[in-house]
């Protein structure tokens, strides 16, 4: 059981991590629009020939 | 648009001023689809000078747009949408929206930290519940239940904000929400957890309690994002109906300013075809002025300086200076405000049945809990372990379904609604509109087209309304506008000339041609033979050397109106007409639509008067109106919906809009309202048959947090799936 050490603290670490992400996204106004977020991921637009 | 004609447009007011030298505006789009708008709005407009960003939210139909200050100005941002082919117009978020999408991001992060607490918890609960099943220790057992408290107990107070805060709005003003026991049973779990995990106890209830704020901030956060999507919209709407007002600056100089900038004393400018923006005295100027909208009367008065005009009204004649006043006491506008107020206070405080089963529901759970913790008491238990089950008893019975029942279905339903050009702003005209009996319409720009249109195209030989189309469109007067829309614009012929208050004339080979009043082009006697066929049109005519014909336009029928009459019929409602117009003029729409109960010559507070005498016959009224005249009865109705053409303070004081040319949508409206109702039902039962389920099983004692966390997100994910069939 003494797995358990390490196992628990980086459940809650990645979780915590996860949580971290949403929070940063959420007020980054990437929920703003969520119908033109989906749209935007196809469009080529953002490819440029000279990179 | 030409550029000719526009006055200087004043938009300094909806420019932000950024950081670094930048500026930004908001503005409500017109027309945006898809993404391929998406895209070419935002090429189009970077490749403007100065430029910085130019950013579409697809959802709300909007496009922020930054450019380095003095590089660009917003009246040629605006100019450079309207040809990429979308109408634009400035936008300033009001201060509700502001408020409301700071609240959903709140919800929204609420839920997220919530989903992370559940999960994590679910994690050592799960840990803990194969544990007791086979060779856990109560040495890690403890460990896990602590830890799990280390997530619950911060996450409560974080997340379980908006329902502690709205029980405790609700206990302070001596009602009993839903929220009421949804807080005292995330305490209770909270609190017992803690207390059995100090004692070493097999079991605790932190999953439960974390699971429970996750599954209502779902329904939440839903609920709140379809508002303020509604409300978006709507705002737009107001936005791109562009009110704005021609002042007339004291060096003579014009400016287009939006309406709100205009202040009493400004004189401002109303030309011919224009809707005049403002309620002032007319100074100078003579004119004709339709008043469809604010009395419903389709006949044009007559002003002059001197006479009042009404916001809302359209300036048919001439140009019109008009100096802006405030409603005075004795003033139409004065008596409508009134009636409105009253109507408004009258307005009996509808109870939401989430509401009324909250209050129906509460006393009885608590009352449960209470009779257990007794009876277990009675048959000789200690009192810890008593208290225990109690305990349970209200987790169990917390409206986890409950609460999600009614959400549910509003999110799905208002949805539908959406997608059939229906908007409503109450949030609980839903329920109110399933209730309806009785529909009410008004007739002008309600049941009749909002614009005019030719009435007698059939009688007229093509070639002549050719011609006469030519000459209408030198012309902005409205029965000018409906020919030549029925000609189908052609080009305007060359030559003309404006005869003021009579019409307009061109020579064509040394022939004059004239269009315009029956007695400028000499055809009375026609006339009267028109007049005779459409009793309730406005008259024009047209005349080129011995040829003279006379065109009938009338405000004809929206063309799904006899339709939509027929269909909420069939659907059980009864349908009446009250109007200002005349009453021969409402009596023939009547007879088309198959409406027998109507009322003509009504004036607002006759209307109001009819609406409560058909509430004291236990009546449910759904009032549809677009005036002025109607805003009083629009808001003393059981709920009220105005086309999208009405006039602001009819919108206002209506539940909703519907968009578009057709009357469906009211039908439609009601169809959904009732769906949505039913399935409103039919979640309550469904939640009332999981707690008979439940119950039973909390008071004697045999729930265990795997049961209870069974039992919850069960009967929520069956309530929010029944949901789903309100869409139709």
């Amino acid at each position: 059981m003494n797995i358990l050490v390490i196992l628990v603290p980086l459940a809650l670490l990645l979780g915590l991590g996860g949580l971290a992400a949403f929070v940063w996204s959420l007020h980054g106004k990437q929920f703003e629009d969520l119908e033109g977020a989906g749209w935007r991921a196809l469009s080529d637009d953002d490819i440029r020939p000279n990179g | 648009m030409s550029q000719q004609d526009r006055a200087f447009r004043d938009l300094s007011t909806f420019v932000r001023p950024g950081k670094s030298g930048t500026d930004a505006m908001d503005l409500a789009v017109g027309g945006i689809k898809c993404a391929g708008c998406m895209t070419a709005i935002e090429n189009g407009l970077s490749r403007e000078p100065g430029v910085v960003s130019a950013r579409v939210n697809l959802a709300s139909k909007r496009v922020t747009i930054e450019w380095m200050r003095g590089r660009n100005s917003p009246d040629r941002l605006i100019d450079r949408l309207d040809e990429l082919g979308f109408a634009a117009h400035p936008f300033s978020p009001r201060k509700v929206e502001t408020a409301e999408a700071r609240e959903e991001k709140r919800l929204l992060l609420c839920l997220g930290v919530a989903a992370f607490a559940a999960m994590n918890i679910m994690l050592l609960s799960v840990s803990v519940w194969s544990g007791n099943a086979s060779d856990i220790t109560p040495e890690t057992r403890d460990f896990f239940h602590w830890l799990s408290a280390l997530i619950a107990l911060p996450t409560a107070a974080y997340a379980g904000r908006p329902f502690f805060e709205s029980a405790l709005r609700a206990i302070r003003s001596g009602a009993v929400n839903m929220d009421v026991p949804i807080t005292l049973g995330i305490m209770l779990a909270l609190g017992m957890s803690v207390v059995e995990t100090l004692q070493h106890a097999e079991h605790a209830y932190f999953d439960s309690a974390v699971m429970l704020i996750f599954f209502l901030l779902i329904g939440r956060y839903l609920d709140s994002a379809v508002r303020r999507r509604t409300r978006d919209v709507a705002g737009n709407l107001a936005a791109l109906r562009a009110d704005t007002a021609t002042r007339v600056a004291a060096d003579g100089s014009l400016v287009d300013v939006p309406v709100e900038a205009i202040d009493p004393g400004d004189v401002v400018l109303a030309s011919p075809g224009q809707r005049i923006a403002v309620d002032g005295l007319v100074i100078a100027g003579t004119s004709d002025i339709d008043q469809s909208l604010i009395t419903g009367e389709t006949r044009h008065v007559p002003v002059k300086a001197g006479d009042p005009v009404y916001a809302g009204t359209l300036n048919i004649g001439g140009q019109l200076r008009i100096r802006v006043t405030k409603a005075e006491s004795g003033t139409l506008l004065a008596e409508i405000e009134r009636l409105l107020t009253g109507a408004i206070e009258g307005r009996a405080k509808y109870v939401r049945l989430a509401d009324r089963a909250a209050r129906l529901y509460a006393p009885v759970v608590h009352a449960t809990a209470l009779i257990t913790f007794i009876g277990w008491l009675l048959a000789g238990m200690a009192w810890k372990p008593a208290l225990l089950i109690a305990i349970t008893v209200l987790i169990i019975t917390c409206p986890c379904a409950l609460a999600l029942a009614i959400p549910a279905v509003q999110v799905v339903a208002t949805q539908a609604l959406f997608r059939r050009s229906i908007l409503l702003y109450a949030p609980d005209a839903l329920e109110r509109l399933a209730e309806v009996d009785t529909v009410v319409f008004d007739k002008t720009g309600t049941l009749t087209l909002p614009k005019a249109s030719l009435a007698n195209a059939g009688d007229i030989p093509p070639d002549v309304l050719q011609r006469a189309g030519s000459l209408a469109m030198g012309s902005r007067h409205p029965l000018a506008v409906a020919v030549a829309d029925a000609a189908g614009r052609p080009p305007v012929a060359a030559g003309i000339h404006e005869i003021a208050g009579a019409g307009v004339e061109v020579q064509i080979g040394g022939e004059r041609v004239r269009f315009g009043s029956l007695a400028f082009c000499g055809a009375e006697q026609d006339g009267a033979t028109v007049a005779a066929q459409f009793p309730d049109a406005s008259l024009i005519a047209f005349r080129q050397g011995g040829l003279v014909q006379v065109f009938a336009v009338e405000q004809s029928l929206r063309p799904d109106a006899a339709a939509t009459v027929a269909a909420l019929k069939a659907a059980g409602l009864q349908t009446l007409i009250i109007s200002g117009d005349r009453q021969e003029a409402v009596a023939r729409a009547a007879a088309r639509l198959g409406i027998s109960d109507f009322s003509g010559d009504m004036k607002p507070a006759e209307k109001i008067a009819i609406l409560e005498r058909l509430k004291a016959d236990g009546r449910k009224v759904l009032m549809v109106g677009d005036g002025l005249n109607d805003a009083p009865a629009l808001a003393a109705a059981h709920v009220s919906l105005s086309p999208v053409t009405a006039v602001h303070l009819a919108q206002a004081a209506a539940d909703g809009v519907f968009l578009g040319e057709g009357l469906a949508p009211v039908h439609a409206a009601v169809r959904t309202a009732r769906v949505a109702r039913k399935v409103m039902g039919q979640n309550l039962w469904l939640a009332v048959i999981y707690n008979i389920v439940a119950v039973p099983l909390a008071i004697a004692g045999y729930v265990t947090p795997l049961i209870a966390a069974l039992a919850m997100s069960g009967s929520s994910i069956l309530v929010t799936l029944n949901a789903l069939s309100a869409r139709r």
